[in-house]
């Protein structure tokens, strides 16, 4: 078993984590995400040209002159895959489309369009809407399911840690400028349940701990159970990793920012879950008797 | 602990074969049906269109009002009971009574057997709620009332939709409701979406409408622009034939002007009524109007009294196609709107599968090979558990037929990389009994018991995650739902099961060796 003093450090990553977690605060805030069509209404267009000297600008200015909108041009994958999104959506016309396929050809050469997602106002806001209950939702199922397991100050250190896993990726997302769509809710929902596995890993423990051992202090008693589970805690991240990055790597170009969503979430649960969720237990003072009272009723 | 009887070894045995079998019957034929089931493939795999349509109910709803209004006028009459000053505001009808005839009207428009405005016992609603300020009433669509017409509308939409879907002949469409003004069209492996759109977004309400010479018609006059937008005529608001009366529409070609038209034929009532008004009309301009738009205005020769007839108009071959289909399916009560759409061709399906498995692929490999290099043998049986949890979970999605997404790919490669998980608690845990306590056969029995509520604590976790994201979720996030929870249940299995029996069956047989783990 490692014997790491993980304790001594608690100090400089909670003030580590709370710099991060206001720099992503302060980015959400002012600078936002940058969301999707899923989310913000539009339209986005994956498309292959037959010609190779085709560049973005060349590709853009196409669409520019379609009055579409803001119109933002990426390249996807390959030397020939570009993804275009612009904010014009019109349900109306259904040769929308279509014209817009034909105008192009004539300016740019053979396109092939591979995928069109096109996402009205009013859906966008209701799947905004639907992914934030579903991750309000299931913090609430969590902090539920690991009060009814737990004691109090438990729950307090899990749910401070996961609020710290989901604000720092999303504040990552932010920075960069990374996309949000309905695969990153999926992505965000993954995390909160890892990391919280994560930390029920290490709390059983304590938990154990504090039942097994009547004289020593919290403060060393968490760094006795992380160091106790720490094997675990390497591996299965490891695994997990190693399957993510994968995906990441491989899985196309649909999946990347899921992945990375949820590479940076594996990241930070295993953090947090030693440096978030544990300080949490020595500063509210948890002791055999929180356990022991619990217990008696 | 570690002992395991006979008819349990059994059924986790079979229970895996059969599992495993439904896995491999993805890539073999069978005949019977039961046999040989494959697992759906998302459309973002095999490529197709998903379209989210939404009912616009506020021309049915003014048609339904106005219609009301003649109901009551008449009903009332008949009673002999004088209602004036009807009007429509907004949504409102208003009319107002003779002082009094307020308790009269009031008692007829609340009584539960009322002819004009109808009770639904099931829901303990009139269908129009009815406000009255002295002798001024008003009358407005109930909450129930307001569903029920929605639904109406929708049933006969959602119909008319399947109808057109069917006729363009695509492969398995599937149309569902959503709510009360949506339809939800799922077009598998349709490669070019246009035309199942432009169909779907015409209303189809054909009418035959003659062009008025003088503007003093008995039914007022309105205004209508020609289809290819060149000109304006004035047409009488008397309909001579609407498309309700139309039994058959298909494009013909005319052979005199070698024109492509589209031919129709009607019921018995329609010709009646054709042959009627082309009596008295000829010489006159006959309108054909389709969605508000003059398609032509051929001129009445002669009575047409055979209860056919053609419609002329610049078509192609295809749009006469495409018109006489339309006329066909009927005309949707009200017009749909396209609200979202999502379309994937059918090489990116494939890319996407391609790229899927091969990080699959990568991905199993790279977690055997460090499990292996972690835990020797008893990686090799912590492997063993993942490759039949793996051929579990496809089984299962096979069996029940889920729709496998890129996400949901995407949620097994995950499994892949947690399934671990189980195991590692369990042999950290060992390894740690195993220091206090000498005989193998104790300390790894302990090792499972003590991390068992761990273990499932952490997956009740994720398994909160997955159902959220099934119920929440929509199209490509919810296959990522159904793989996630479904492979915690395949997880769990064959760690307690498989990986537990195959553990057990190694410690007793090697149970002298120094450091088993």
């Amino acid at each position: 078993m490692s014997n790491i003093s993980f304790n001594k450090f608690y100090r400089k990553f909670n003030i580590l984590s709370l710099i991060l977690i206001v720099v992503s605060l302060v980015f959400l805030i002012f600078k936002g995400l940058n969301y999707g069509v899923d989310f913000k209404g539009g339209t986005l267009i994956e498309l292959r040209t037959t010609d190779k000297t085709n560049n973005i600008s060349l590709i853009r200015d196409s669409f520019n002159q379609m009055n579409l909108g803001d119109v933002s041009v990426k390249k996807f994958g390959n030397e020939t895959d570009f993804i275009v999104k612009f904010e014009k959506q019109n349900s109306n016309d259904p040769e929308f489309i279509k014209n817009i396929q034909n105008k192009l050809s004539s300016s740019i050469g053979d396109v092939d369009f591979r995928r069109v997602e096109n996402v009205g106002p009013k859906v966008s806001s209701e799947l905004l809407k639907s992914g934030i209950i579903a991750i309000s939702l299931s913090l609430a199922a969590m902090l539920l399911y690991i009060w009814i397991r737990f004691e109090w100050q438990f729950s307090l250190g899990a749910i401070l840690a996961i609020f710290h896993d989901v604000i720092i990726t999303l504040g990552i997302f932010s920075i960069f400028s990374l996309e949000i769509n309905l695969s990153i809710v999926a992505a965000v929902l993954t995390i909160v349940g890892y990391s919280m596995n994560d930390t029920v890993v290490i709390f059983d423990r304590v938990r154990e701990n504090l039942r097994k051992y009547s004289d020593i202090k919290i403060f060393d008693l968490t760094n006795i159970s992380i160091n106790e589970t720490l094997s675990r805690t390497i591996i299965t991240s490891v695994t997990t990793l190693l399957a993510l990055f994968s995906i990441y790597l491989f899985g196309g170009e649909i999946l990347k920012g899921f992945s990375l969503a949820m590479i940076l979430g594996v990241i930070f649960g295993t953090y947090s879950s030693i440096y978030i969720a544990n300080p949490i237990l020595v500063a509210l003072n948890v002791s055999q008797r929180t356990i022991v009272k619990e217990e008696k009723d | 602990m570690l002992y395991f009887s006979k008819l349990r070894i059994i059924s986790v045995i079979v229970f895996t074969i059969i599992f495993s079998y439904f896995a491999f019957s993805n890539f073999v034929k069978f005949d019977d049906k039961f046999f040989s089931k494959n697992i759906n493939l998302g459309l973002d795999l095999q490529g197709g269109s998903y379209l989210l349509l939404e009912i616009d109910n506020r021309p049915v709803i003014t048609q339904k009002l106005q219609a009301k209004i003649i109901e009551l006028k008449r009903y009332f009459k008949e009673k002999k009971i004088t209602l004036k000053n009807f009007s429509l505001k907004g949504d409102t009808i208003l009319f107002e009574t003779t002082d009094n005839e307020i308790e009269n009207v009031k008692n007829i428009l609340n009584d539960k057997e009322s002819d004009v405005n109808t009770y639904y016992p099931t829901y303990k609603s009139h269908e129009f709620d009815v406000l009255e300020d002295g002798n001024l009433f008003s009358l407005n669509y109930s909450r129930y009332g307001l569903v029920l017409l929605k639904n109406s509308s929708l049933d006969q939409a959602i119909e008319i939709v399947r109808r057109r879907v069917d006729e363009v002949g695509t492969n398995e469409p599937n149309i569902l409701k959503r709510g009360n003004d949506r339809i939800l069209v799922e077009l598998p492996g349709l490669d070019d979406p246009n035309r199942i759109k432009s169909l779907l977004g015409k209303t189809a309400n054909l009418t035959f409408q003659f062009i008025s010479q003088n503007n003093e018609e008995s039914f007022g006059t309105e205004k209508l622009s020609f289809e290819d937008g060149s000109r304006d005529a004035i047409v009488s608001k008397r309909i001579i034939l609407s498309g309700d009366n139309l039994v058959d529409a298909k494009p013909t070609m005319n052979s005199q002007t070698n024109e492509t038209v589209v031919s129709f034929s009607l019921d018995r009532v329609g010709a009646k009524k054709f042959g009627k008004a082309t009596s008295t009309g000829v010489g006159k301009q006959l309108a054909i109007v389709l969605d508000g738009k003059i398609i032509s205005a051929p001129s009445v020769r002669e009575p047409i009294i055979g209860g056919s007839g053609q419609i002329s108009g610049d078509f192609t071959f295809q749009s006469a196609t495409d018109l006489a289909l339309l006329l066909r399916s009927g005309a949707l009560p009200a017009p749909l709107n396209i609200i979202e759409e999502r379309t994937v061709g059918p090489d990116l399906g494939q890319d996407s599968i391609d790229a899927g498995i091969l990080s699959l692929f990568i991905g199993f490999l790279l977690v055997i090979l460090f499990m292996i290099y972690k835990y020797r043998a008893f990686g090799l049986i912590a492997n063993l558990a993942l490759v039949s949890n793996l051929f579990l979970l496809i089984g299962i999605l096979t069996l029940f037929e889920a729709t496998l997404t890129l996400p949901g790919i995407a949620g097994i490669i995950l499994t892949v990389g947690m399934a671990v998980d189980a195991n590692v608690l369990i042999f950290e845990r060992i390894k740690e009994e195993t220091k206090n306590e000498k005989n193998p056969i104790i300390a790894f029995d302990a090792g499972y018991t003590k991390s068992r509520t761990t273990i499932l604590d952490a997956n009740i976790t994720t398994l909160i995650a997955a159902f959220i994201l099934f119920f929440m979720g929509s199209g490509p996030v919810k296959g990522f739902s159904v793989t996630l929870g479904v492979g915690i249940l395949t997880t769990l299995f064959s760690v307690y099961f498989i990986a537990r029996l195959l553990t057990s069956l190694y410690v007793v047989k090697n149970k002298d060796k120094e450091q088993l783990l």
